[in-house]
């Protein structure tokens, strides 16, 4: 694999990782439990997609096959969509969803914080636009958390009923392959060891602080470095993929 | 949508340093913090504001109807108590 067949796979992963989780996201929107929190969720929504945009951008530049980000989003099959497996799970409830949204927030803070030091100009420089925006979605997500886990008797059971039904997805967040391995030495890739260590460290407090019981020993799920995905993500394609397809070549 | 959403709170924008800071209108939030993040993402989407007050709506003390008279009519006479007879300095900005 050369370094850029490696820098197009890196870039489709961290662009698919935000795609699904912003068309996830949205389902929200207008549903939200009150007005000011569907608007926050939503803002948050916004700011994924906005991200999933410029990596897909990104990758289809690097491809150099002269397939646009469009093409990337809306014609690829769900084996050849490499998002976490975690973000293309279903909502839920409200609890379900922010329990998520901070596991994600939080590794997104310490893996933006890290990706914004590559030496590939782009991939920095979308990251450095997106710490700004995570460690906002993290605030907001994390004081959910807090008030959930440390709130009523039915908040902290649906938080914690959460928690134990997601954490066996929080493992593939941090696999590396082959794809990792040449980019860290080309010191375009993060080490996801480093992220792991910081976000185990705020997640352990975030979770104590909030009353909730860290899930240990658990097995974690795994697939989606290799395109192999839940039943889930073929559903959230076809919905989101529908229009293209139909009327392949249809503007607006 | 939830009947449960907590108290209202003013909210005020500051546009600019220096400038006063004027309210933008209300929202519902638990305690401050969330007052405050909610704010940010009701009264802020379009740079706005660089700065945000958020009171509970309880703690305003406002004038009622029925005042308007002996509280405001009396000033509509006495128009040597507005500053047009002076030239503001260029220096002094807005006022």
């Amino acid at each position: 694999m050369t370094v850029n067949d490696a820098l197009f796979q890196y870039t489709l992963r961290l662009g698919d990782t935000n795609l699904i989780l912003g068309q996830r996201l949205s389902e929200w929107t207008g549903h939200g439990p009150f007005l000011e929190e569907d608007l926050a969720l939503t803002n948050i929504t916004l700011d994924i997609t906005g991200t999933a945009k410029s990596l897909l951008e990104y990758a289809a530049l690097v491809e150099g096959k002269s397939r646009t980000a469009d093409d990337l989003a809306y014609l690829r099959n769900d084996r050849h969509y490499f998002n976490a497996q975690i973000t293309e799970l279903p909502n839920g409830d409200y609890a379900r969803t922010i329990v998520r949204q901070a596991i994600i927030d939080c590794f997104d803070f310490y893996f933006y914080t890290e990706l914004a030091k590559s030496k590939d100009e782009t991939l920095a420089g979308i990251a450095q636009k997106s710490i700004k925006e995570v460690t906002y979605h993290l605030r907001h997500t994390a004081s959910w958390v807090e008030r959930f886990g440390d709130g009523t008797e039915e908040s902290h059971n649906k938080a914690q009923t959460a928690l134990n039904e997601l954490w066996q997805y929080t493992g593939e967040l941090f696999e590396m392959n082959e794809i990792d391995e040449i980019l860290i030495q080309e010191g375009i890739a993060v080490d996801l060891n480093l992220v792991k260590a910081k976000w185990e460290l705020y997640m352990t407090d975030l979770l104590q602080k909030s009353n909730l019981v860290k899930p240990e020993n658990v097995f974690m799920q795994t697939g989606s470095r290799k395109g192999i995905h839940t039943e889930y993500l073929a559903f959230i394609l076809a919905e989101m993929q529908a229009l293209p397809r139909m009327y392949p070549d249809a503007k607006w | 949508m939830s009947d449960n959403q907590g108290p209202v709170w003013e909210i005020f924008l500051q546009k600019k340093a220096g400038q006063p800071f004027v309210h933008c209108g209300s929202l519902h939030a638990y305690d401050k913090e969330m007052a405050l993040q909610n704010a940010r993402d009701l009264y802020t989407r379009r740079g706005e504001g660089i700065s945000i007050w958020a009171v509970p709506s309880n703690a305003i003390v406002a004038s009622s109807p029925e005042d308007i008279g002996p509280f405001f009519e009396p000033s509509n006479d006495k128009v040597y108590r507005h500053p047009t007879f002076y030239q503001i300095p260029d220096a002094i900005g807005h006022m």
